[in-house]
């Protein structure tokens, strides 16, 4: 029992577990999933429909964080993703055909990668601060992105590349599936290779672990890299869902809900340490909380006050001074501040 | 006589110390430079640049901007980041909306909007440093707080209609000639000398750069640490307040979407202006360099008329970009040398 009550996805998942119960209190059909037009129809399937750009991204957020970095560029990476594959299909010559649509795609992945690459760049081969070099396209990205659409929205009517976000396949959302197949990915790539131990590593203690024989210049890159990809698969969830590329608003604050998700999900800011599980949790956690001020009927504009909340109280408890006052686990406070020190 | 003639090697000493005494400056001047270089290319491109009202009207624009840098210079001096300064700023702004909407009147409602601003500044800080969470995560949090708060209040515009902030929008104070500022310059440069005598003449000022000069050695010094760390955010949240009393000065409503991506702006131009993001190198004059470096790109976009407003965010990304990497090179010839 104590086991399991120290067990890191305990709360995360009593939180997410007590907010479904909730809403179904509210409403009775909430947790009912339904078929119909030959798809699962619901509130549950709504929340991971929504809910699959957040969690695609708080993954490829929580291996940044994961190698002690972050990525606050990817909104507005996700921003372009959307912009250029839109773009892309507007000004092509057939923009309804499957070929244009897969282009698209192929375009805002590259873009993608190469905005993750550059980020990868400036943190491992110049040094700058990742918070910082990050910083450097979330400002410019929106203008750029803004760039390529010329400031306009710009709408799209391509049946395949609406399937992306708003289209079912096995009678499951398309982007959940995407998401799920992103996680199982990553998962298995840095679970059952020794890469998750490798990022776990770098983020512990960068210098160590170069001294070791890592290559911690390329892990750093690689982590930058699946950020921006995920961060582009994203965008396209997004504008696919609304068949338009926003520039201003796509994507607004999704990286401050991936931070959050994988914050909720017990992975540490400092690095070291990360669940996968635990980053998924917590992405559903935010999607539920903002279903559930709906839900409630708490005007919707409200929901920033609930997830600001939520950070405090998560980061609270998360703290080792919270720990320390709660009376239990009072060796990991003395090994902090033993880091703190040697650092 | 031999003594004398053996003293070239502590010449050289000291003439390399003076020089990295002056390379202290270094960043801040490039930023100096950068403005006069831009205003001159400016002056060179379009008839009417070079005079003193273009000058004054990038005051006049960018007085809010001016107060959150000095704001965030302080946090950032000391290693820390606030993000949360925009929402505030619009919260500001929508309490002090809403409060004259509902007469009170506007002394009493800047002095509440200030404690707003400080409370919230300190309460921060004081998470940032009792429960020793990251500053950046724990100013996000204020960041949607602020924000939510914002929507809270009212989701639509309030039109400021008092007489004191009507007239306060439409004063000048001429200078000499035709040249004119407006009240919120004069309160933003005020902003700037306090901040100024705060940083450079005051043990609290010391105690700000020995914290983001090494913590722990500021610790061993027997410096208030724990107390000028949370202060700093209570500074930012003091300086966010009255950036937001600005704002309304300037566009005499309240909006709940006012200021978006303003914490960006507002840490663009402390980087512009020389502040090392590391904390314990930097100026608060180099800081109002950095408002006016921004100032003069959006006057270049409006004179260029075939430019978007666009082009604005990427060259501050642009120029953030060239500083962080000036910075990079600058602290590494610190270390060799």
């Amino acid at each position: 029992m104590s086991a399991l009550l120290r067990h890191r996805l305990t709360w995360p998942v009593l939180a997410l577990v007590l907010l479904l119960l909730l809403n179904q209190l509210f409403r009775a059909d909430f947790l009912s999933v339904r078929v119909q037009d030959g798809h699962l129809f619901g509130s549950l399937i709504d929340i991971l429909r929504n809910g699959a750009p957040t969690i695609l991204i708080a993954l490829g957020m929580t291996l940044v964080i994961a190698s002690r970095g972050i990525d606050l560029s990817v909104g507005a990476v996700a921003a372009i993703a959307g912009a250029v594959s839109c773009m892309y299909i507007y000004s092509s010559p057939d923009p309804t055909s499957l070929r244009t649509a897969a282009t698209g795609v192929a375009i805002a992945v590259v873009a993608g990668l190469v905005l993750g690459a550059w980020n990868g760049f400036l943190v491992s081969v110049i040094g700058i601060q990742p918070i910082i070099a990050t910083l450097v396209l979330m400002t410019a990205g929106r203008g750029l992105a803004q760039l390529v659409t010329d400031g306009q929205i710009i709408s799209v009517s391509n049946d395949s590349y609406q399937a992306i976000g708003a289209g079912f396949f096995l009678g499951l959302p398309i982007s959940i599936l995407i998401a799920a197949a992103a996680f199982g990915v990553a998962g298995l790539l840095t679970r059952r290779t020794a890469l998750g131990t490798l990022i776990e590593a770098v983020g512990i203690n960068p210098v160590a672990s170069r001294l070791a024989g890592l290559d911690a210049r390329t892990i750093t890159w690689t982590v930058y890299i699946f950020s921006g990809l995920c961060a582009a698969v994203a965008g396209l969830m997004i504008s696919s869902n609304v068949t338009a590329a926003d520039s201003n608003n796509a994507g607004l604050y999704i990286e401050m809900d991936a931070i959050l998700a994988v914050v909720i999900g017990g992975t540490s800011l400092a690095g070291g340490r990360y669940s996968l599980v635990g980053t998924l949790v917590g992405a559903l956690i935010i999607q539920t909380l903002t279903t559930t001020v709906y839900t409630l009927g708490i005007p919707p504009e409200a929901t920033l006050v609930f997830k600001a909340l939520v950070v405090i109280i998560v980061c609270l408890l998360q703290s080792s001074r919270a720990r320390t006052l709660l009376g239990r686990r009072r060796r990991p406070v003395t090994e902090q501040s033993q880091v703190e020190v040697a650092v | 006589m031999s003594v004398l003639t053996r003293t070239p090697a502590p010449l050289d000493r000291s003439r390399l110390s003076r020089l990295q005494g002056r390379a202290r400056y270094a960043p801040t001047l490039a930023t100096v430079g950068l403005f006069l270089a831009m205003f001159a290319v400016g002056a060179a491109m379009y008839p009417g640049f070079l005079s003193g009202q273009v000058f004054l009207n990038l005051l006049i624009d960018n007085t809010f901007l001016i107060v959150l840098a000095v704001g965030m210079t302080f946090v950032i001096l000391t290693g820390g980041i606030d993000l949360s300064v925009g929402s505030v700023v619009a919260l500001s702004m929508m309490i002090a909306a809403s409060l004259l909407q509902a007469g009170w009147n506007p002394v009493a409602m800047i002095a509440l909007v200030l404690l707003t601003g400080a409370t919230f500044g300190l309460l921060m800080g004081l998470v940032i440093q009792v429960f020793e969470i990251q500053p950046f995560i724990v100013t996000l949090a204020g960041l949607f707080l602020a924000r939510g708060l914002c929507y809270v209040i009212s989701v639509d515009s309030i039109t400021v209609t008092d007489p004191f902030f009507t007239s306060m929008a439409q004063a000048r104070i001429p200078l000499v000639g035709k040249l004119f500022v407006s009240p919120g310059v004069v309160i933003a440069l005020l902003v700037v000398a306090v901040a100024f005598y705060v940083l450079h003449q005051t043990r609290f000022g010391r105690t700000v750069y020995a914290i983001g000069g090494g913590e722990s050695s500021a610790l061993l010094m027997g410096l208030a640490v724990p107390r000028t760390k949370v202060l700093v955010y209570g500074i930012s949240g003091v300086c966010s307040s009255i950036a937001g009393i600005l704002f309304s000065f300037y566009s005499l409503s309240g909006y709940s979407l006012a200021a978006t991506g303003l914490e960006l702006d507002a840490i663009a131009a402390v980087v512009v202006g020389g502040t090392l993001l590391t904390g314990g190198y930097g100026y608060v004059l180099g800081s109002l360099a950095g408002v006016l470096v921004l100032g003069i790109v959006q006057t270049f976009i409006s004179y260029e008329g075939t430019l978007s407003s666009w082009w604005t965010r990427i060259v501050i990304g642009a120029l953030l970009l060239a500083f962080i990497l000036l910075q990079k090179l600058f602290t590494r010839k610190v270390r060799l040398t």
